[in-house]
């Protein structure tokens, strides 16, 4: 089993910046963890202190039980793959993905041996003596990968790896970390600010916003129990309706909005009287519903393939997104008309503003 | 040639390039041809030339071939500026690495501030600070009896005073090509080869310096060039003992008489300087545009 991760109120302050704070989760050994957040929230802050290039200002980062403290990336047992790669541009595929083996003294044959093995694990035997400049993007993906893996990390840190490749590539690369990641067991640790990158390939999820952690949980668990308003907006698409908690009912909140009281599941720490909003995801509003029902006027249709969106407004301007299957498309409300819309409970959840 | 006349039309263009051909023809090829013409005529009184001793033979080149002590100078002038170039590579290589890498942009500026202002100044000026600094009962000596480093003040002048003289003339040649490839350098190599394990040495020998490497090639080139065709430092800084060659030309022009003689000392000088540069280029794998930007 590879190596654990584990933060323990580690914040990270630049100067006058608080750039992340009081970050506690662990990391279990060989899961496929992923930290999602917006640019600059603190997530590559948060990768770099897991690997030595940064020391945090406060708090302790422990991998595999012993405190990394004044440990440099050379000392720990992590290997990190870059958001631009940094693959070396002057040497050939094959001294890269060396190179680890090399600044530990391994001796040449043995070095192009190992070379040769990783090459043909990433499905490129053969491309060991060309330069990393002739290859396409994927495979100079897959070589960085090969690169870090060849020093046999415990941890694999990864900095948005696959922001530069295209929608078709960048899907078929994340299955690909998902199997190599299965398949050799260590622990990855995954940064990316893509919400459905990190819901379709990772074990559990950090939520990061502005330096804090927001949640942290599976990809389901997130998309069906967000515990904050920023998780519910930033995972996946919603609609937010604010007003005021009116009832509590054992796990269902009725909350009076400005299109009327709605019911929802009441979510942690919420209290009759305080403000709220209820979120509730476009796939659960359906036209034909009776609960929780609202009056809205359809102003564009978006065909996205499999599924529509449908962008309406209420009757005080506020935006309503509902999607529909393609196969329900026929009785779907047209642009001009006006719908109701509306969601059973279950499929909604009140969050207390904060 | 045609961009020109595209970009100023076809007025300023033509001016443009007549100035440019004038440049060519009377700073580059009149000067030289000259020389190669001087350097292979023999010296002869006013009322010979054009004579019938006044014919072209290699005797002024062979002439240094066969001097012994001029031979032995020529060649210590040509490893002694190499050598110049491999010290001013050393000193220059952490500065810019530091400066291209690690400095802030604020460090950046005030470190290249700092060492510009110098060479505000002419360069007769700066080597004759030097000659302040490395007298006999100069500064230098006094600090060093001062804290006890010596017991007794040392002359500089002489090899050492040449050196540390030249090094610190050309430090900006050296210091700005080799600064400019650093920067290109992405930050993220370093880390990388860092992050695998790799030693500060190793980081230096297997990503910097190949990245750099045009740069290097860059600056030891122009370094070796002007240490090799200096006269000022060695004139103030040297001793009898440390003659350069540039001081044995000047000598046939302005002592000795013999222009012919000084002439084909020069183009000598200039031959190996040619083959010393374009061998240091093919086996750094650099090609002479790379060094033009």
């Amino acid at each position: 089993m590879s190596h654990s991760v584990e933060l323990q109120d580690v914040g990270m302050t630049f100067g006058k910046t608080r750039a992340v704070g009081d970050v506690s989760f662990t990391v279990e050994g060989g899961e496929f963890f992923s930290i999602l957040g917006p640019s600059g929230c603190g997530k590559t802050t948060i990768l770099r202190m897991v690997a030595g290039f940064l020391q945090p200002t406060e708090g302790k980062i422990l991998i595999g039980g012993k405190d990394m403290a004044g440990l440099g990336p050379d000392q720990r047992p992590t290997a990190m793959i870059f958001q631009s790669l940094a693959l070396f541009p002057l040497m050939p595929v094959w001294e890269n993905i060396a190179f680890g083996l090399e600044a530990r003294g391994v001796a040449k044959a043995e070095r192009r041996r190992k070379a040769d093995e990783l090459l043909k694990l990433i499905a490129l035997e053969g491309y060991g003596d060309r330069m990393p400049g002739e290859l396409s993007g994927g495979q100079r993906q897959r070589v960085a990968i090969a690169r870090a893996l060849a020093v046999e990390p415990q941890v694999l840190l990864l900095d948005e790896p696959l922001s530069a490749l295209d929608l078709k590539l960048r899907q078929h690369m994340r299955a690909e970390l998902r199997a190599l990641q299965k398949r050799t067991g260590v622990t990855f640790i995954y940064i990316t600010h893509d919400q459905s990158e990190a819901l379709a390939m990772s074990d559990r999820v950090a939520v990061m916003s502005a330096g804090v952690l927001q949640q942290v949980g599976a990809p389901r668990d997130l998309y069906d129990n967000p515990a904050t308003p920023f998780v519910a907006k930033f995972v996946g698409e919603t609609n937010a309706y604010p007003g005021i908690v009116r009832a509590i009912d054992g796990k269902t909140a009725s909350i009076e909005t400005a299109h009327g009281t709605m019911r929802g599941r009441a979510g942690p720490a919420l209290a009759v009287g305080s403000k709220a909003s209820l979120y509730v995801r476009p796939e659960a509003l359906k036209a034909a519903s009776v609960d929780n029902a609202v009056a809205a006027t359809v102003d564009r249709f978006d065909f996205e393939g499999a599924f529509a969106l449908i962008h309406a407004r209420l009757p005080d301007g506020a935006p309503l997104v509902a999607s529909v299957g393609s196969l329900d498309f026929a009785d779907a409300p047209k642009p001009g008309e006006t719908a109701r819309f509306g969601f059973a409970p279950d499929h909604a959840v009140v969050l207390a503003d904060g | 040639m045609g961009d020109v006349f595209k970009r100023f039309g076809g007025g300023l263009g033509t001016v443009f390039t007549a100035l440019v051909l004038v440049w060519l023809a009377g700073m580059v090829l009149a000067p030289n041809i000259t020389m190669i013409d001087y350097a292979l005529r023999p010296n002869l009184p006013p009322s010979a030339i054009g004579g019938d001793q006044d014919v072209y033979s290699l005797s002024n080149i062979l002439y240094l071939a066969g001097e012994d002590v001029h031979r032995a100078i020529f060649f210590k002038t040509i490893w002694a500026s190499a050598l110049v170039a491999f010290i001013t590579f050393v000193v220059c290589y952490p500065i810019a690495y530091w400066l291209a890498q690690n400095a802030t942009p604020n460090q950046t500026a005030l470190v290249l501030l700092a060492l510009t202002i110098p060479f505000w100044i002419n360069e007769v000026l700066r080597t004759l600070a030097w000659y302040i600094l490395l007298a006999f009962r100069g500064p230098l000596n006094e600090a060093l009896l001062a804290i006890g480093i010596i017991d007794a003040p040392v002359r500089w002048f002489g090899d050492t005073g040449v050196l540390a003289g030249m090094v610190y003339a050309y430090i900006l040649f050296m210091l700005f090509p080799i600064y400019n490839a650093i920067e290109s350098l992405e930050k993220s190599q370093v880390e990388a080869a860092k992050d695998l394990g790799a030693s500060t040495w190793r980081i230096h020998a297997r990503v910097v310096i190949p990245h750099a490497k045009a740069g290097i090639a860059t600056g030891c080139v122009f370094t070796f060039m002007l240490a090799a065709g200096s006269y000022v430092a060695p004139a103030l800084l040297g001793a009898p003992g440390s003659r350069w060659f540039t001081q044995i030309i000047y000598n046939w022009f302005f002592e000795g008489g013999n222009w012919n003689r000084g002439a084909a000392y020069a183009l000598v000088l200039l031959v190996l300087c040619l083959v010393v540069v374009l061998v240091t280029l093919k086996l750094a794998r650099v090609n002479l545009t790379d060094v033009a930007k």
